[in-house]
């Protein structure tokens, strides 16, 4: 289910704060753990450090993103192939 | 014989069955168009009227089906691989892209079990 539309997008209010101060020129680049906070319009154009378990992974917003959350964009598992698997045939059709 | 929303000539079935024939519109809408033209779902297509086909054709415009409903599931696909986000990435490489499991079943986006060596024909 949904998120309720009266309580407007969430967005961890640190990162609120980060941008902000980003936007002061207080500090060089926006790093984050808030995975879950969606991205607003606010953020398209920068780019923002965020957290997958590892390191961060440098996002840059653009228009297109806004309603994804940041860590749909931070992928947090490496696959690396299995075993003999031979040449990987395109997907399936639709 | 029918022609509605292009290509689409339903059979000599029912018309609530026959609309489903058109991508984009499934028993839900076939009902809801048949209500609202007022003609009866048991009626055979070959036995509509053609002042029917007609209503039938304004009625279907108004959704949105084949071909622009295609283009449009593929350009949503589209975007999301573009912005790179983690349901793009599922797509792109033609897994499930909502959470299923697939360490085992998901053969639909799989497709068929490649072979494995030392696995026995069965006789």
């Amino acid at each position: 289910m949904g998120r309720s539309r009266a309580k407007g997008p969430y967005v961890d209010p640190k990162l609120l704060k980060k941008i902000e101060k980003f936007r002061r020129g207080e500090i060089k680049e926006i790093v984050t753990w808030a995975r879950s906070s969606m991205i607003i319009p606010e953020m398209v154009g920068l780019t923002i450090k965020v957290h997958n378990g590892r390191t961060h992974i440098p996002v840059h917003i653009t228009e297109a993103m806004i309603g994804h959350r940041l860590g749909e964009f931070a992928p947090t598992r490496t696959f690396r192939g299995h075993g003999g698997m031979k040449k990987k045939k395109p997907p399936a059709p639709k | 014989m029918a022609r509605i929303a292009g290509v689409n000539l339903p059979a000599k079935k029912r018309v609530d069955i026959a609309l489903t024939y058109i991508y984009g519109i499934g028993r839900s809408r076939a009902k809801e168009i048949l209500e609202r033209t007022g003609i009866d779902p048991a009626k055979r297509v070959i036995d509509l009227t053609d002042q029917e086909v007609a209503a039938l054709q304004r009625a279907v415009e108004e959704y949105k089906v084949e071909g622009d409903l295609r283009r449009e599931i593929q350009m949503n696909i589209k975007r999301l691989i573009d912005i790179n986000c983690y349901r793009g990435i599922r797509h792109r490489v033609g897994l499930p892209v909502r959470g299923q499991r697939t360490r085992s079943n998901a053969r639909t986006w799989k497709g068929p079990r490649p072979d494995k060596a030392g696995r026995r024909k069965r006789k």
